[in-house]
């Protein structure tokens, strides 16, 4: 009899927690006090953290946990386990569960939502998925949870149940199932000319499997469904058209679960089942990587004209993610390590920044930046938080961005790629450009919209939230390991990716 | 144990004869017979599924007569598969038409019982015979009940079922014309005896007359483009009860006909099997195109699940004319699996008329909120349609894929993946309907004391949606029941 406390259980316990909450949530969401729905959600989201903190110094002692549970296609087996980039992912995302879901009860509440239930419950669903991803040791358990993210998301995009949300609900079904049934036909390719489909860091196929124009084929049609979701242009209009959807939900999802998925997929496909050496002479990394350049400047100078905080932040985040991209596709342990902390720095400062977006919109009912003239003198630390985590974003020393942006750079640079270099200090310049003017507005002196006259901070629900991430954003810019030891688990995972070819 | 193939038919149909006469002593003794003998046909089904897995094939001579002169059943892991899916459709769906019981006429319930068990006893007839001709009793056996559960559907159903049963005669005397060149060639009615004699060769020719015949005829049972007119306006007019037996198993029981004569009859080695795939291979491709693209047009609910079902059918086919083991075996597991969703699915639609009067589907608004799990099986069922893991629908198709690359035929890949997303489609169109349109305050025609529907209605619905899951989560004991068959007759 198998210890329940077992080591190799505790991911399946990741996953079956935030399922469990759901369930409960949905079945009983009507019928009990709705403080008792948002309970259950919130003693969830604890015990994930606590769960999956609990294998954190397993993971750093270099154990390696893995548990086959059953045959889910012949052959295959449903098998879970832990390794140094599906834990950074899975701390990023039970961390952010917690404040994200204070956050929904204060937003939602605010605004007065209704199907609080099952947004709850979508709610719920999205991070069993996304654990399911981090956890996932094959290509066919990653695929179930990733299709399992993509119809989850489905009712938190469409929430407002009008046009715009069914609108934004069919072009985010259409860009996501598409790419992943593509990904389908290509992980049966893979599956029958390797007979395996194991995450191998290093990659296990080989020229000899897939020779040169078919390698090509089937690396863009699985790495296709990760750059969909990590919006990747010209793949990327479902993520603003999402915006749609309740704040919490672009904070959480469009910043960190669903997008960090896809380029999540992205480094599994690269780096654990094509490798870097087959994935550079297929010219898959080289087209990929040239990709994300163009999406991270075109996107800067896109964020530039939106005037709707939301959809400003939304092309901010598109070029955010090309940097992990492009963090991958550089092919060096020392990139690979900078574009696995960039999940991390990405996801605490872009949630902060949306979660102030949404704090704004709950107080003032302003969406966008011309109208918010001196809010900073209505909402201080709203604002204060936004500027913090804007310098992050835009890379400045002893912000968490920096230590990511330093580490890609330095990887491109070791390639001796110093054009992939500039894109990245062009593109924090950009950042700048695009961030720096809502701080501006804001803290203005001289011209106050009157509204913004008197001193009135967002509920508690959303401010503690907000800064608690803001803090994180910092603390990890000025000691990157601290606490949870993120950096060390990013080295590790670039280490073990190219440690076979050294 | 051993006469267990041949009970499984007889009491069904020993339900389906005193029904009526036990109506007489009290309205609900002979529905409750039938129950009775649908259970137990179920229970032995699954007995015998595992004596089969475990000892091999069983066959049952009836009389006692030596081959080739008596009648046989034989039970195969694959047979006995779909004998128990079909036990156990037939033992929910008859359990589901209580609630379409009219009360006042005891005729008319033991009568509608007792074509119920018909229509059972002869699907479970068709897929245990191994004799041509004894199959052609059994398939009309089906077929008469089928036309009789069509026409208790009203005004609209006589005239679907009039159809029909032109249709549906003609394919009877194709298929039996088929049988009767197979006759005069070999000389046997027993399949496996035929199998041998065709294997010696000569007059291919004939035979192959006799398989486009038996194509045709079967083809058109089953609805497979471009057989399929009679399909849509049936499925949408017949008798709500029965609704998800007709359009989730009777289609299905013709095609399996046709996998057993293309595969254990006339086998791979045929001279002209190449060409004829190719040809069906044409059909499937259209078909998996059509029926998808016809079905997003659809407002009224059975019309959109009765074109998704051409689709569903050239699924099968599918497996069937790529040929290879794994892909049959993914044939058969979405053979399984979509007689539970598609049943499923018909079943909510009968539960919206039942309760709202109505399947447009323009006004499904809230439907969530009035009937949770009706919705949770729309949505159970459309995910598994389109091939959305976990559910069973995306274990079959992995299967079939991986057969159409080892195979080579890429094509079929495409067109999977193309229909795939045609099939999500119309499915959330559904799915948005259901969800997101606004409330048309439909009236509840019948207010039931508590809860969504009867308790009649909700077991057989959630059976479905466990079927789907489960189906999904442990595919593998099934393939590998019936992958060693498949690789003896496969590519």
């Amino acid at each position: 009899m198998m210890n329940i406390f077992a080591i190799e259980l505790r991911p399946l316990y990741a996953i079956l927690v935030p399922f469990i909450a759901a369930g409960l949530v949905y079945v009983l969401g009507e019928h009990i006090n709705r403080n008792a729905r948002e309970a259950i959600t919130i003693v969830a989201a604890i015990l994930m953290i606590i769960i999956v903190y609990s294998m954190l110094p397993h993971v750093l002692a270099g154990e390696e946990i893995k548990i086959r549970l059953f045959s889910i296609v012949r052959g295959i087996s449903f098998s879970i386990g832990v390794d140094p980039a599906g834990m950074l992912f899975a701390c990023v995302a039970s961390t952010l569960w917690l404040p994200t879901s204070i956050y929904s009860i204060g937003y939602m509440r605010g605004n007065n939502e209704k199907n609080q239930t099952g947004y709850y419950a979508a709610f719920a669903v999205c991070l069993t998925a996304t654990m399911g991803i981090c956890f996932a040791t094959n290509l066919v358990t990653f695929f179930m949870f990733f299709e399992i993210l993509t119809v989850a998301t489905y009712p938190l995009v469409t929430h407002h149940r009008d046009d715009e949300g069914k609108k934004s609900g069919r072009k985010y079904l259409a860009y996501t199932l598409i790419s992943g049934q593509i990904f389908f036909a290509g992980m049966v390719v893979v599956y029958v000319v390797s007979g395996s489909l194991d995450f191998v860091p290093g990659g296990y196929i080989t020229e000899k499997m897939l020779p040169e124009p078919w390698a090509l084929l089937v690396f863009f049609m699985l790495v296709g469904a990760g750059i969909v979701k990590a919006g990747v242009m010209p793949l990327h209009s479902w993520l603003p058209a999402a915006m749609v959807a309740p704040t919490p939900v672009s904070a959480l999802l469009h910043a960190v679960a669903v997008v960090k998925a896809g380029a999540f997929c992205t480094l599994r496909v690269v780096l654990y089942i094509f490798g870097p050496t087959l994935a550079k002479s297929c010219h898959g990394a080289n087209i990929l990587a040239g990709m994300a350049v163009a999406t991270i400047l075109i996107s800067s100078l896109i964020a530039m004209n939106k005037d709707n905080l939301k959809e400003r932040l939304a092309f901010s985040t598109i070029g955010q993610l090309s940097y992990i991209i492009l963090g991958i596709c550089i092919l060096t342990p020392l990139s690979t390590a900078g574009a696995l902390y960039h999940i991390v720095a990405h996801a605490f400062m872009k949630i902060t920044l949306f979660m102030v977006a949404g704090a704004i919109y709950v107080t003032t009912h302003k969406k966008n930046i011309s109208e918010m003239l001196g809010i900073g003198k209505r909402m201080p630390v709203t604002m204060g938080a936004f500027a913090c985590t804007s310098f992050a974003l835009a890379g400045f020393p002893v912000f968490a961005g920096f230590v990511s942006k330093a580490n890609i750079i330095m990887g491109a640079i070791s390639q001796g790629k110093i054009f992939f270099a500039a894109t990245l200090v062009a593109s924090a310049l950009l950042a700048i450009v695009y961030l720096m003017p809502v701080v501006s507005i804001s803290f203005r002196k001289n011209n106050i919209h009157p509204e913004f006259a008197e001193k009135g901070e967002a509920a508690p629900a959303m401010l503690i939230p907000l800064i608690f991430t803001a803090l994180i954003a910092i603390i990890l810019g000025i000691a990157p390991n601290a606490g949870l030891h993120l950096f060390d688990l990013a080295l590790m995972a670039g280490n073990s990716i190219f440690q076979p070819l050294m | 144990m051993q006469h267990f193939p041949a009970l499984v038919v007889i009491l069904p149909l020993c339900g389906a004869a005193l029904s009526l006469a036990l109506t007489k002593i009290h309205i609900h003794l002979g529905r409750n017979v039938i129950f009775l003998s649908l259970a137990a046909s179920f229970c032995m089904s699954i007995m015998q599924l595992r004596n089969v897995v475990l000892n091999g094939p069983m066959e049952y001579r009836f009389g006692g007569y030596a081959l080739p002169y008596s009648i046989e059943f034989r039970i195969d892991a694959v047979g006995g598969v779909v004998v128990s899916m079909v036990a156990l459709m037939g033992l929910i769906t008859a359990f589901y038409c209580i609630s379409g019981e009219v009360r006042t006429d005891k005729i008319k319930v033991g009568g509608a019982y007792s074509v119920v068990a018909l229509f059972v006893a002869g699907m479970l007839g068709t897929a245990s015979s191994a004799d041509a001709f004894n199959m052609y009793v059994f398939l009309e056996i089906t077929a008469l009940a089928a036309y009789c559960l069509i026409a208790l559907g009203g005004n609209r159903g006589m005239i679907a079922a009039f159809r029909y049963l032109l249709v549906g005669t003609i394919a009877a005397t194709f298929y039996l014309m088929g049988v009767g060149i197979l006759y005069a060639v070999t000389g046997t009615l027993n399949l496996q005896d035929m199998s041998v004699i065709i294997h010696q060769g000569g007059k291919d020719e004939a035979v192959l007359v006799a398989l486009c015949l038996l194509i045709a005829g079967l083809g058109v049972k089953s609805a497979l483009f471009p057989f399929h007119g009679w399909q849509p306006s049936a499925h949408t007019h017949e008798e709500r009860g029965s609704a998800a037996l007709i359009a989730g198993v009777m289609v299905k029981i013709p095609v399996f006909m046709l996998f057993r004569y293309i595969y254990f009859v006339f086998g791979m080695d045929y001279k002209y099997m190449k060409q004829v795939l190719i040809i069906l291979g044409v059909f499937v491709g259209i078909g998996m195109m059509y029926g998808s693209i016809r079905a997003m047009g659809q407002t009224n609910m059975k019309k959109l699940l009765a074109y998704s079902s051409i689709t569903q059918t050239s699924y099968f086919m599918l497996g069937i004319v790529i040929g290879a083991p794994v892909a049959l075996a993914g044939s058969l597991l979405h053979f399984i699996g979509d007689a539970f969703i598609k049943g499923g699915l018909f079943y909510c639609a009968g539960a919206i008329k039942y309760k709202f009067g109505t399947i447009n589907i323009n006004n499904f608004g809230m439907i969530y909120k009035k009937m949770p799990v009706t919705a949770t099986l729309i949505v159970s069922g459309a995910l598994s349609m389109i091939g959305i893991p976990p559910t069973v629908g995306f274990f079959s198709k992995w299967y079939i894929a991986i057969g159409a690359i080892q195979t080579g035929k890429y094509i079929f890949l495409v067109l999977l993946i193309i229909s795939s997303l045609l099939n999500a489609v119309y499915f959330f169109k559904l799915i948005e309907k259901v969800f997101m349109e606004n409330d048309k305050e439909m009236e509840d025609i019948r207010p039931v004391k508590k809860g969504e529907l009867p308790w009649s209605m909700l077991i057989p619905m959630t059976i479905c949606i466990a079927v789907i899951f489960l189906l999904g989560f442990f595919n593998v004991p099934l393939i590998n029941i019936v992958l060693p068959l498949f690789e003896g007759v496969g590519l």
